[in-house]
Parts: C-alpha cells; structure tokens; sequence
C-alpha cells in the first residue's frame, strides 16, 4: 500500500492547491529563464540575421547598436574592392517612437538596400520591398495590417509585409525601408530648415570677399545639395567568400582613416557583455533568488506536512512499521509534489510565453537543469522533514 | 509458555531531586488466552507498565520475556529488533483509537499485515474477513472520521489482531466510549482472548468494565498493590 497517494488522495484538494501555488511559483522561474536567453536572442537578432563578417563604422565607436556611427554610405565600393569581400551593403538604424491610436508607439526602423544585406531575413505575410520608395515591411509584433499606411518623418509609407520576432537590442520591434527611405527619415530636414539652412549659407557666401553677388547665388543650390546630403549610413556590412582570411580583410579596412572594422564577434560581445550584461545578472540574481525561495517554501510545505502527521507516524511505528515506509511517505509526497508543480509551470508557461511582451526563450537545457533542481530541492526539502519523522517516538501515540 | 513474563520491572525517570519511580519491582506471568486488567489511578504507573512491555518504555531494571523471547532485562538488549519484536508479537489498542486517517477502515487493517509482509491482496481479503466479524463489513470503505467512536475503536482491534498477535496491549480502550459502548467493546476482547487464544492486557481506570476478566492488577504508587483473580473465562 502506498501511504503517499493514500494521503494525497484524501487531502487531494490541500495537495492540488499547493501544487497549483508552487506550480505559478516555478512557473515564475521558467520565465525568468526564459527572459533570460530571451535577452540575449533580442540582443543578437538584427546581428544574426545580417549574418555578416564585418561590421564597418566609424573610427573610436562601437556603433552601430551601442554608439552612433555615421559614415558616408559609398564607403561600401571601397570595402567591396577588399580582397576576399563577397558583399557589402549600406545600412541605416534609428528609434522611432510616436503616437498611434492615441498610445506611444515605438519601433526600430533598418534602412537597408534592396538586395542587398540587411533586409527582412523572413517574410510571414505579404511580400518583401519590391519599390525604392514609400513601402514598409513591419514585425508582426505592430500590429499594423497589411495595406495600412504609416506616416514618417511627412511622407506615408504602405505595409507590404510582415515579418516576426525581429526585435532590436532593447526588445522593440523591427521595420524594414529601403536604405533611400531611412536615410531621408534620419537626415533630411524639413522644409523650413532647409530654407533657413540655404539662406544662412547664401549670406555667408555672399560675404566672401572673393565672389561676387552673381557667384555666390550660382554656388548656393550647390554647395547645399553637398552639404545637406543625406547619402549617409550608420554602418556597412560586409560578407567575405568563402575561405576568405577575415582578419586579413579586418586589418586592410583598420588601416583606412576614419573607420573601424568590427566582427561579427567583436559585436556580440559589445552587445551582450556591454548592452544587456547588466540586464542578464539583474535577471540571473533574480531567477536565483526565485529558486531559493521556491526551495524554501517546499521545505516548509513538506516540514509542515510532516508536522501535521506526526501522531500517525508514532501509530505507525507503534504497529511496527519499517523506516523505509515512512521515509517513503514523506519522500514520495516531496517528489510528487515537484513533478506536478513543474509540470503546471511548463504547461502554463508554455501557454503564455507568446503573449509576454519580450521574448521568452525556453531552452530545453534550462528546463531540465530546473526539473533536476526541483527533484533535488524536494529530496533536501523532503529530509528535513524525514529527520524529524525519524526522531518521533512510538510513545508520542499513546495518550488521549 | 507463558505470554509475558515480567519479573522485578522497574521503571525511573529523572536522577537525584527529580526522580520519579514510575514502575517498581512488577513481578507476574500472563498467560496465553488469558485477559488481564491493571487498574489504578493516574500516575499509578500502570501505563509505564504497558508501554515497557510494548518494548516503547525502555526499563530501568527487571526482566521482560515475551512469548519465550527475552526483551528486557536491566534495559533493552543490544540488537534487539524493536520493531519486529511489535510488529509479530504484539497488538495495540488506543485510548483515541489512532486510526490513520488517510486510510480506510480497511486499509487501516491492511497496513498491519503488509506491516508482516503479506501481499496486499491477501491482507485485504483477510482484514474484509475480521471487519466483517466484528460488524463492520458496511464500513469497509469508510474513512476514520465518518465511524462513529464504537465503530473506530472496532476497527483499532481489527487492526491489533490482524496479525494473531500473542499479545494485545489496550491502553484505555472504552475511555473514548459511553458505557454501552465500552461494555461491547470489553465483550469483545474476552471473546477475542479466547478465540485466538491472546494474552490481553488492558489498563483502565474504570472497574465497571472489567467484570469477568481474569485477573485484575490495582495498580498505586508504581506498585502492585492488590491481584484478584476471577474464575470467569
């Protein structure tokens, strides 16, 4: 006979309530490990999914994700003439947060070249950027249909597509422009700067002592058109060939003035050791913490579970009852009880980690190493409350 | 062979000041089959004696020798397995009844003969056999708390006899009991006494129970102070 499901089957509605209680509890756990990794994909997803071998920015920055960069956009030719270069593409990044439906809405806006690097890596619904202008491919996450118009920096840009769980470093979500879009939206001004940009600059050329009035309005438009260019990018990206030599090609571009050429390596260790690593200890330190109260409040479950039977341990051993089967009941009621609580966690995790905002990754490794530390939480928790069964006298039975 | 034997059993507890003689020199034999009270007043160590010769007491000097096995003397020999020893020889019955309460009425029988070894099958059909004998084949399947006080404490003696135990311990087994009740219930240790051919020793305080027992102890002081014995069997 087994005298914990016995138990169990008679408090079965106490045991499902704290199954449920510890199930949330460790389900808590599991996300936090799932926010965890979650931080880390977000971190290295617009890196992954570039999936280039150098990352060219400007000179003294860790641009593009943790430092501006700003570097012309024909930079790219150059790198494309470096031996071993397969691709290179121009691509622009920049926050964008405005209102919509009356709610801040905030997304991360990549420029990219059509066909080139950079772009949309999938595509869930509609279809990718087909024109150079005025078409916006959105993560899912925006909720904003297909066919829908979306106004930036005074122009209006129509969704063409959708694509999914592309998120930027701080967890926004991703749309995608032509690299001749963004560069627009990020560094054109607007009219009336423009304006009062061409008249300051029309006055000081006309100040000049060695043009005259004629020259210095010829030379105007022009010189505004150089300056208020807007071929600009926040990093090129670069793919070598195959067997190419990487650190070959990374010291050429080093050698050129003014720009820095990142692996692709260099910038996950900007991203996760720099961005998020004190994210990921915050979160680490937290999911311990959870662990250890979790451990606490099983000891304490199975401690007071224990306490409660101490008369019907003293029966039992009154009557003769090997350790073994008293051990058993309290050991057997621990690890039932962990395997449901986990088994509640998961199942209500795995029902919901689509709907939290950030990403929640769940890494089998991780859900079993948590399974192993539950069993082993249950198995100490469990011997706390065995020692003391096991220091319960026959005697403690007698008596009214 | 005398059930139990006990001879000088001493029981002290604390040292110096604080020393309390609880069990002082009992000396008797009861035989099998035989039922035996012990009667005294609170404190007059006729629990002290129960509980020493349920091998849950360890005495201070004397002997104790149950069923032809040497369970005592001076203390308890070294090695001895105190379980077994309770498990095969010895039967309890509850002042409160001590039912487990998770289990069933027969479950509460079973786990005695699963206690031994027997197969759970077999000691369900066997512990159905001795409820039923003592009328509780409709509760089969009823949990502690639904029996009534009488109904609980049949079930305790179901339990303390699943095993055919040579020896039955009752530590004021109709305290919890109206008079009806605890009449009944005496009925049926004597003709359990005789059917299974069990010492029985019961410690009470009430001498309107023990009518038509063998012999009757008073206990006072940890001492035996009177022995009466009854031909009645």
């Amino acid at each position: 006979m087994n005298l914990a499901l016995r138990d169990i089957r008679h408090h079965r509605s106490r045991f499902i309530q704290t199954c449920l209680g510890l199930g949330l509890l460790l389900g808590v756990v599991m996300s936090m490990g799932g926010i965890y990794r979650g931080l880390f994909t977000d971190a290295t997803a617009i890196l992954n999914s570039t999936a280039a071998d150098l990352w060219v920015v400007q000179q003294d920055t860790t641009g593009p994700f943790a430092a501006t960069s700003r570097i012309p956009e024909d930079i790219k030719f150059r790198i494309r003439a470096v031996p071993g270069v397969e691709q290179a593409s121009a691509l622009s990044f920049q926050n964008i947060q405005s209102e919509r439906n009356g709610k801040p809405f905030r997304f991360f806006l990549i420029g990219y070249e059509l066909g080139g690097m950079g772009g949309p890596p999938t595509i869930v619904a509609g279809r990718p950027i087909g024109q150079k202008h005025y078409e916006i491919v959105v993560d899912r996450a925006m909720k904003i249909a297909l066919g829908e118009q979306l106004r930036l920096a005074g122009d209006d840009y129509t969704v063409v597509g959708h694509t999914a769980k592309m998120v930027s470093s701080a967890g926004d979500p991703v749309a995608y422009v032509t690299l001749a879009d963004a560069q627009k939206i990020q560094f054109k001004d607007d009219n009336n700067a423009i304006r009062n940009s061409r008249e300051k600059l029309a006055g000081q050329l006309a100040r000049l002592p060695f043009l005259s009035r004629n020259q210095a309005d010829q030379l105007t438009p022009q010189v505004a058109e150089i300056v208020g260019s807007t071929h600009i990018a926040n990093t090129v990206v670069a793919r070598l060939a195959p067997n190419a030599d990487l650190a070959l090609a990374q010291e050429r571009i080093n050698r050129w003035n003014h720009f820095r050429p990142l692996t692709a390596s260099d910038q996950e260790r900007i991203l996760t050791e720099g961005m998020i690593k004190k994210a990921k200890m915050q979160l680490g330190l937290f999911r311990v913490i959870l662990l250890v109260i979790s451990g606490v409040i099983i000891s304490l479950i199975i401690y007071t579970m224990t306490l409660d039977k101490l008369r019907v341990i003293a029966t039992l051993k009154l009557i003769g009852t090997r350790n073994r089967v008293i051990v058993g009941l309290i050991l057997q009621q621990s690890l039932l009880m962990g395997v449901i609580a986990y088994a509640i966690g998961l199942t209500l995790i795995e029902l919901t980690h689509d709907k939290f905002p950030r990403r929640v990754d769940l890494v089998a490794i991780d859900l079993q190493l948590l399974f192993g530390i539950v069993i082993l939480i249950c198995i100490g928790a469990s011997l706390v409350g065995i020692r003391k069964a096991m220091r319960v006298e026959p005697a403690e039975a007698l008596g009214g | 062979m005398y059930a139990v034997q006990i001879e000088k059993l001493t029981k002290i507890y604390g040292s110096g000041d604080t020393k309390v003689v609880a069990l002082a020199d009992a000396t008797f034999n009861v035989a099998p089959g035989e039922l035996v009270a012990i009667l005294g007043p609170s404190g007059s160590g006729k629990t002290t004696l129960l509980t020493t010769i349920g091998l849950v007491t360890e005495p201070t000097r004397g002997k104790v020798v149950l069923d032809g096995e040497l369970i005592a003397e001076d203390g308890w020999p070294v090695g001895l397995d105190l379980k077994r020893i309770r498990r095969e020889k010895l039967g309890f019955i509850f002042q409160s009844h001590n039912l487990i309460p998770f289990l069933t009425t027969v479950e509460n029988v079973m786990i005695a003969l699963e206690n031994n070894g027997v197969g759970s099958k077999e000691a369900r059909a066997r512990s159905i056999v001795i409820l039923e004998s003592l009328g509780l084949g409709h509760r089969l399947d009823q949990y502690p708390a639904l029996l009534s006080g009488g109904e609980s404490q049949r079930t305790a003696i179901a339990r303390a006899l699943a095993n055919r135990p040579r020896v039955i311990l009752a530590d004021e087994p109709t305290a919890a009991l109206d008079t009806e009740n605890g009449k009944h219930v005496m009925a049926l240790l004597k003709k359990l006494a005789v059917e299974n051919n069990s010492a029985i020793l019961v410690v009470t305080h009430d001498q309107r129970m023990v009518e038509g027992f063998d012999r009757i102890f008073t206990f006072s002081d940890g001492r035996i102070v009177d022995e009466k014995r009854n031909n009645v069997s």
